[in-house]
C-alpha cells in the first residue's frame, strides 16, 4: 500500500511543476510525429538524410539568432529547402551517403561560423545541439501542436503513393506514382518532424526519437498499422519515461531519452532470439513429461 | 489481333540508341522468350510498352492504341534491384501496396483486395508468404511473391523482366511453370525475358531475340541460327543443338552462362531456404 502511495506520489509531484507539464505536452507531441515519420524514413532506408537535415537545420538555427529570429524558423526554413532541394536533385544523391556526409559537415561548418559572431547566442548552442525540452513555454507548445498537425495531415496525404514508391520505385513508376515528388514531399515532411524533433533532444540526438522507435517497432512486428502505433507508441513511452528519469536523477532529459531509445533498439533485435530459446525450451519442456 | 506491335520503332535511352528502326507484332496469348545479351534492350522494351518510354522515331502500339502509363491490362514483374535487404513487410502489405497504389492519402486494404491477394498467393503456391516479411524470405520466395503480385488484377499482357534471376535451378523451373499455367489458363500475353534460352524451350511459343539495336521474331528454328545470331552479337556464333538442348557459342564460349556470370556479380539476393 505504502508502496503504491510512494510511487503516485513521485509522478504527482513532478505535475506541480508547470515546466513539466510543459515538457510532457511538447515531448508527447513531437514523440508521436517522430515515431509516424521516422517509420517510412526507415523503410526507405533514408535514416541518414535524416540526420543531414537536422544538422543543417543547426546551421539554420544560428543563422537566425544572428539576424534575431528565433532559433526554430531558422531550423524550419533551413531543413525544409534543404529537403526540397534533396528531393529535387533525384532519389539518388539524397540516398548517397558521401554527399550527404560532406553537406551535413559543411552545415555543422556554418553553424559553428554563425555562432562564432554571435557570441552571446553561444549558450543556446548546447540546447539547439542536445535539446532543452525543460524550457519549453506555452507558445512553443502551440507552435508545435500547430507544425504536428501540419506534418501528420502532409503525411496522411501522399501515404499511399509513399509507401508503393517505397517499397517497389520500378513497379510505382509503371503504374503512374511520380516518384519526385513523392519524394521531395517526403524529405520535406521529414524537415517538419526534424525541425520539431530539435526542439526536445537537439540537432544531434533527433536519432532517438525518429529512428530508435521506428527501427524496433519493425523488428517487433511485421503490420504497417500495427507498426506504426508501436513506433508512436514507442517514441511517447520513451520520452516520457526519459523526462520522468532526468526528474529524478537529475540527469540532462535527452541522455535519458537516448539510452531509453537504444534500450528499446536492443531489446527488440533480441526478441526473436528470445523467442526461438523459449520455444525450444517449449520443446525440451513437452519431452520430459 | 496484335497486342505490341513495333514498326519502324527507334528506343533511345540517356543518348544511346538501344534499338534502330525494329518491326514485329506479338499476337494476343503468345509466349514470347526475350533474350539477347545485356544491354541489348529488354527492360528498355518493357518500359516502352509500359509508356514510360516513347519511340524516339516510329510507332509502337500496345492494345492498338499508344501505351498508356499506368495501364492496368499490364502486369509487370521489373528487374528487382532496388528491393531493400531488411524490409520488415510482410507479403500482404508489399502486394497490397501496389493496389491503387498512386492514388493519394492512406493505405487501406479491403477484404475483397485481401482476398484477391491470398487467392493469387494461392495460384502461384505461396499462400505462406502472405504473413511473412519479406527480410525473412528466400532470393526464391521473394521472386514467387512478385509473380503473384504481376498477375493481380487479371492482366491480358504480362512483362516479367528476368524473372529468374537469383533462383537456383530448381526454382527457376517453379517460375517458369508457375506463369506457363496461369498464363494458359487466362490466355494471358506474356513477355519473358530471361538469360538462358533451353529453360523456356517447352514453354515459349516464340523468341525475340534483341542485339546491337536489332530485334528478330519468330520461332526457335527461325531465329537460333548462326547467321541470324552473329548479325545480333556483331560477331562469330556457332549454335550448337545437342541432347534437346541449344549452345549458342562464340569462339567456343557459351554466351549465355557467361552472360549469366557477370549476373551473378551484382546478385544481392537472399539465401536459399530448402523445404
Amino acid at each position: 500500500m505504502t508502496t503504491i502511495m510512494a510511487a503516485t506520489s513521485i509522478i504527482t509531484d513532478m505535475f506541480a511543476y508547470e515546466f513539466m507539464n510543459n515538457a510532457f505536452a511538447a515531448a508527447g507531441i513531437v514523440a508521436v510525429v517522430s515515431g509516424i515519420v521516422g517509420y517510412f524514413l526507415v523503410m526507405r532506408g533514408q535514416t541518414f538524410a535524416g540526420h543531414a537535415l537536422s544538422h543543417i537545420g543547426f546551421a539554420g538555427a544560428t543563422g537566425a539568432g544572428l539576424i534575431g529570429l528565433a532559433p526554430l524558423w531558422g531550423l524550419l526554413g533551413f531543413t525544409l529547402a534543404a529537403g526540397i532541394v534533396m528531393g529535387a536533385l533525384s532519389e539518388r544523391i539524397s540516398n548517397r551517403d558521401i554527399a550527404i556526409g560532406i553537406v551535413l559537415s559543411l552545415a555543422l561548418g556554418f553553424g559553428l561560423l554563425f555562432l562564432h559572431y554571435y557570441t552571446s547566442f553561444a549558450t543556446q548552442a548546447t540546447a539547439l545541439l542536445f535539446g532543452n525540452v525543460l524550457a519549453v513555454d506555452r507558445p512553443m507548445i502551440a507552435t508545435l501542436a500547430v507544425l504536428a498537425a501540419i506534418t501528420l495531415l502532409a503525411l496522411g496525404l501522399i501515404m499511399r503513393p509513399l509507401i508503393f514508391a517505397s517499397l517497389q520505385p520500378e513497379l510505382a513508376e509503371a503504374k503512374g506514382v511520380p516518384l519526385r515528388l513523392v519524394s521531395t514531399a517526403f524529405l520535406a515532411i521529414v524537415a517538419l518532424a526534424v525541425s520539431e524533433c530539435a526542439q526536445i533532444v537537439g540537432v544531434l540526438l533527433v536519432f532517438t526519437l525518429m529512428v530508435g522507435p521506428p527501427a524496433a517497432a519493425q523488428r517487433v512486428t511485421t503490420g504497417l498499422w500495427s507498426g506504426l502505433l508501436l513506433s508512436a507508441l514507442l517514441a511517447l513511452g520513451e520520452a516520457w519515461l526519459g523526462i520522468t528519469l532526468a526528474y529524478h536523477t537529475d540527469w540532462p532529459v535527452s541522455f535519458c531519452i537516448a539510452v531509453l531509445s537504444a534500450l528499446g533498439y536492443f531489446a527488440a533485435l533480441s526478441l526473436p532470439a528470445l523467442r526461438a530459446r523459449r520455444s525450444q525450451a517449449d520443446m525440451l519442456g513437452s519431452r520430459n513429461d | 489481333m496484335n497486342i505490341v506491335e513495333l514498326e519502324r520503332a527507334t528506343l533511345r535511352m540517356g543518348g544511346r540508341t538501344v534499338l534502330s528502326e525494329v518491326s514485329f507484332a506479338i499476337r494476343a496469348g503468345e509466349f514470347i522468350g526475350v533474350l539477347g545479351p545485356n544491354g541489348a534492350g529488354k527492360t528498355t522494351l518493357m518500359r516502352a510498352i509500359l509508356g514510360l518510354l516513347p519511340p524516339s522515331a516510329g510507332t509502337l502500339r500496345v492494345f492498338d492504341r499508344a501505351p498508356q502509363r499506368g495501364d492496368r491490362r499490364i502486369g509487370y514483374l521489373p528487374q528487382v534491384r532496388t528491393m531493400l535487404p531488411d524490409l520488415r513487410v510482410r507479403g500482404l502489405d508489399f502486394i497490397g501496396s501496389s493496389l491503387n497504389g498512386e492514388r493519394w492519402g492512406l493505405p487501406s486494404l479491403a477484404a475483397s483486395d485481401r482476398r484477391m491477394i491470398e487467392a493469387t498467393l494461392d495460384a502461384v503456391g505461396a499462400r505462406d508468404l502472405a504473413n511473412r516479411p519479406l527480410s525473412d524470405m528466400s532470393g526464391g520466395e521473394r521472386q514467387r511473391l512478385l509473380i503473384a503480385q504481376s498477375l493481380i488484377g487479371s492482366p491480358k499482357l504480362l512483362l516479367l523482366d528476368e524473372p529468374l534471376i537469383s533462383l537456383d535451378a530448381r526454382h527457376q523451373e517453379v517460375a517458369i511453370d508457375v506463369v506457363r499455367k496461369v498464363c494458359r489458363e487466362h490466355k494471358i500475353t506474356v513477355l519473358f525475358s530471361a538469360h538462358e534460352l533451353n529453360q523456356l524451350l517447352g514453354t515459349l511459343d516464340r523468341v525475340l531475340y534483341l542485339g546491337n539495336g536489332q530485334a528478330v521474331l519468330g520461332t526457335v528454328e527461325q531465329v537460333i541460327r548462326a547467321p541470324v545470331l552473329s548479325r545480333l552479337y556483331g560477331t562469330d556464333i556457332q549454335v550448337v543443338r545437342a541432347d534437346g538442348h541449344i549452345f549458342v557459342m562464340s569462339r567456343g564460349r557459351d554466351v549465355e552462362v557467361s552472360d549469366h556470370q557477370h549476373d551473378h556479380d551484382h546478385d544481392h539476393g537472399g539465401h536459399e531456404h530448402h523445404h
